[in-house]
């Protein structure tokens, strides 16, 4: 049987409060006793809405909305980026762009998070993993399907995967994702 | 550059939650410590202080834009110089570093560096999603960000490579946490088994939540001065401790920000730019490397920092030493995890790269006379966090890297009994020890090596 919890969970929140307890008189010892008082604590909203560019790195974005996964290349060298780089850092040359959707991939390194920040509870327990692909030199980040989040192994260090990607973009990285290779 | 002496330091108790005070009152508890120790009062010391350097990581957590002069004017360093300084879980290291570079050029005689945190104002997982905002924006947040998912990756391919196993990343939590029941400035002061750190909640496999530091307030503060600023205090009636503490070695190193992005270099470039004097010197290490090249290994890979290694032979080289194992008598490090502790016994040369597991379990960084209740097949030989370290003490980010300067201070002088109470951590005839601070998947790193003189 599944331990239940034996705790109550704590949340955020309160009341408005009328009124807040305070010495009637400010005589000094009435003054000298605030140095005991608890510290008042209140809440502050904090809410953003940001307008991120993708910069020179959109396309790489476009390709996930169209089923392309891209990557960057130094044209000299070879050395290539999984994840998109404008400019090479070792020549410091503008990359090119090259399309390894096809290219033969591996999972790298991976975990299960069980927890995560706030954004991505809903989504635990979810597979992180690192990707690496044939004639690429750096590793993708990406969520890998497919697997038992319950039963983790280091056997899928090396299981070949393939990318897939969702048929509703959201111009973000989950666009694509990696499972198994059939 | 000039010589510098760390000569105090201070640390407020590390919590998770410090409602009763604002963040410049924490710090001031640092501070006033760090100035009582010395002898003096708060006047003449302000008189004295020629400036100050600033630490902390978040203005998300914060809440402050320009946090840092709220502390400077609380403490009464207006209109003395100051600036802030931010590096991720750095922070701390890379502030004591600036104030080193402050006194050690010439534009300070005697130069404050104070830090803090103040992490509980938002739940955990908050937390833990402002944390990953440092990771890339565009490529890495949004798959999931949450560090400790990206170091529980780091592990499962130092596994996969090197065979490292979770109860040799559990030896790490049962050493750090039983350290920590001897210092009264640790939250975390428990007896653990490492059954106990396995059974623990798993938040990414394989970490579980007694392999992962947590966020905490706090401050701490150290005072860095020259020989001129050493008479001067003395001649305002400071009582500073003989001998002396100098900060001999500085390295910084710094890494992609994505980790994916980390190149995997071959053999013959790891062992120019990047093996350390010691190792290059061995035939069996070279012979020992090679065939792990020859089996996949890639440096540094996902396993390993480039940038604490970078940091760490740049120390080394300044402080002029090359056997770190022998010639440090303890180091305390940056163990948001167990498992990035075991990374770094390897970057640092503690130990080679893939043996870090092995060390772990082996006892050699454990504090000789505690019982840990573990079968340790070797001695001490380098006790690593004996103050409990991150994962014991808490990580409010700006202050940690200062938290372990006060430490090391403390150790290299002698008076670890004075300020703990008790003399259990006390490193015998500690010589010179090092402190390291570390950011992000291993974006930055600061090492800085500490002597007592004499």
């Amino acid at each position: 049987m599944s331990k239940l919890p034996s705790r109550r969970e704590e949340t955020l929140g309160g009341y408005i409060v009328h009124g807040v307890p305070f010495p009637l008189s400010t005589d000094p010892e009435a003054l000298e006793f605030l140095k005991q008082m608890a510290p008042i604590q209140i809440e502050q909203d904090y809410q953003i809405t940001y307008l991120h560019s993708y910069g020179q790195d959109s396309p790489w974005f476009a390709g996930l909305a169209n089923k392309r996964l891209l990557a960057s290349r130094d044209a000299k060298s070879g050395y290539t980026y999984a994840n998109p780089r404008g400019h090479d850092m070792f020549s410091g040359a503008e990359t090119r762009w090259i399309d390894i959707t096809e290219v033969p991939a591996q999972v790298h390194a991976f975990t299960v998070c069980y927890f995560g920040s706030e954004e991505f509870l809903p989504d635990c327990p979810f597979v992180l993993s690192l990707i690496e692909f044939e004639g690429v030199n750096t590793l993708l980040l990406t969520r890998l399907m497919g697997v038992d989040p319950q039963a983790p192994t280091l056997d899928w260090i090396g299981m070949q995967v393939e990318p897939h990607f969702l048929r509703n973009s959201k111009l973000k990285p989950t666009d694509v994702y990696f499972a198994p290779k059939e | 550059m000039r010589p510098v002496y760390a000569i105090s330091g201070g640390v407020s108790k590390f919590a998770k939650a410090r409602p009763d005070k604002t963040f410049p009152a924490i710090i001031k508890e640092a501070y006033d410590y760090a100035i009582q120790d010395i002898g003096l009062d708060f006047e003449t010391f302000t008189h004295i202080v020629d400036g100050s350097v600033a630490s902390y990581f978040s203005d998300h957590f914060a809440r402050q834009l320009m946090a840092a002069i709220m502390a400077q004017d609380y403490l009464g360093l207006c209109p003395k110089p100051s600036h802030r300084v931010e590096g991720g879980g750095a922070t701390g290291g890379i502030c004591f570093q600036e104030a080193w570079k402050s006194v050690a050029s010439g534009h300070m005689d005697v130069c404050l560096a104070y830090g803090f945190e103040t992490m509980s104002h938002v739940e955990t997982w908050k937390g833990n999603e402002f944390i990953a905002l440092a990771s890339d924006v565009s490529f890495d947040y949004p798959v999931g960000g949450f560090y400790s998912g990206y170091y529980a990756m780091m592990v499962t391919r130092h596994m996969k490579e090197f065979g490292t196993t979770p109860e040799q990343l559990a030896h790490v939590s049962v050493k750090n946490h039983l350290n920590a029941y001897h210092n009264p400035y640790a939250q975390k002061r428990r007896k653990l088994t490492v059954a106990d750190v396995r059974n623990a909640p798993m938040v990414a496999w394989p970490l579980t939540r007694l392999d992962i530091c947590v966020m905490s307030d706090g401050a701490a503060a150290t005072i860095l001065v020259s020989e001129e600023g050493l008479k001067k205090l003395e001649a305002a009636g400071a009582v500073i401790a003989r001998p002396l503490v100098k900060v001999t070695g500085i390295g910084r190193g710094t890494d992609a920000m994505r980790m994916a992005d980390r190149p995997h270099l071959d053999y013959d470039f790891f062992m120019e730019n990047y093996a350390t004097e010691q190792e290059k010197a061995s035939d069996e290490t070279r012979a020992y490397y090679k065939n792990l090249w020859q089996h996949g290994t890639r440096y540094p890979g996902v396993h390993s920092f480039r940038a604490g290694r970078t940091a760490g032979n740049m120390a080394y080289r300044h402080a002029a030493l090359s056997d770190p194992l022998h010639e440090l008598d303890f180091v305390e490090l940056h163990d948001a995890y167990t498992s990035s502790e075991i990374q770094t016994y390897e970057d640092l040369g503690l130990c080679r790269y893939g043996e870090g597991g092995a060390f772990a379990a082996s006892g050699k960084a454990f504090m000789p006379g505690l019982d840990y209740g573990l079968k340790l097949a070797e001695q001490s030989e380098c006790p690593v966090n004996p103050s409990g370290g991150l994962i014991a003490c808490g990580h409010p980010v700006g202050a940690t890297g200062l938290m372990q300067a006060v430490f090391a201070i403390w150790q290299l002088q002698g008076s670890i009994k004075k300020h703990f109470r008790d003399a259990a951590l006390q490193v015998k005839q500690a010589r010179r020890g090092a402190i390291h601070s570390h950011a992000g998947t291993g974006t930055y790193v600061t090492v800085s090596v500490l002597e007592r003189e004499g």
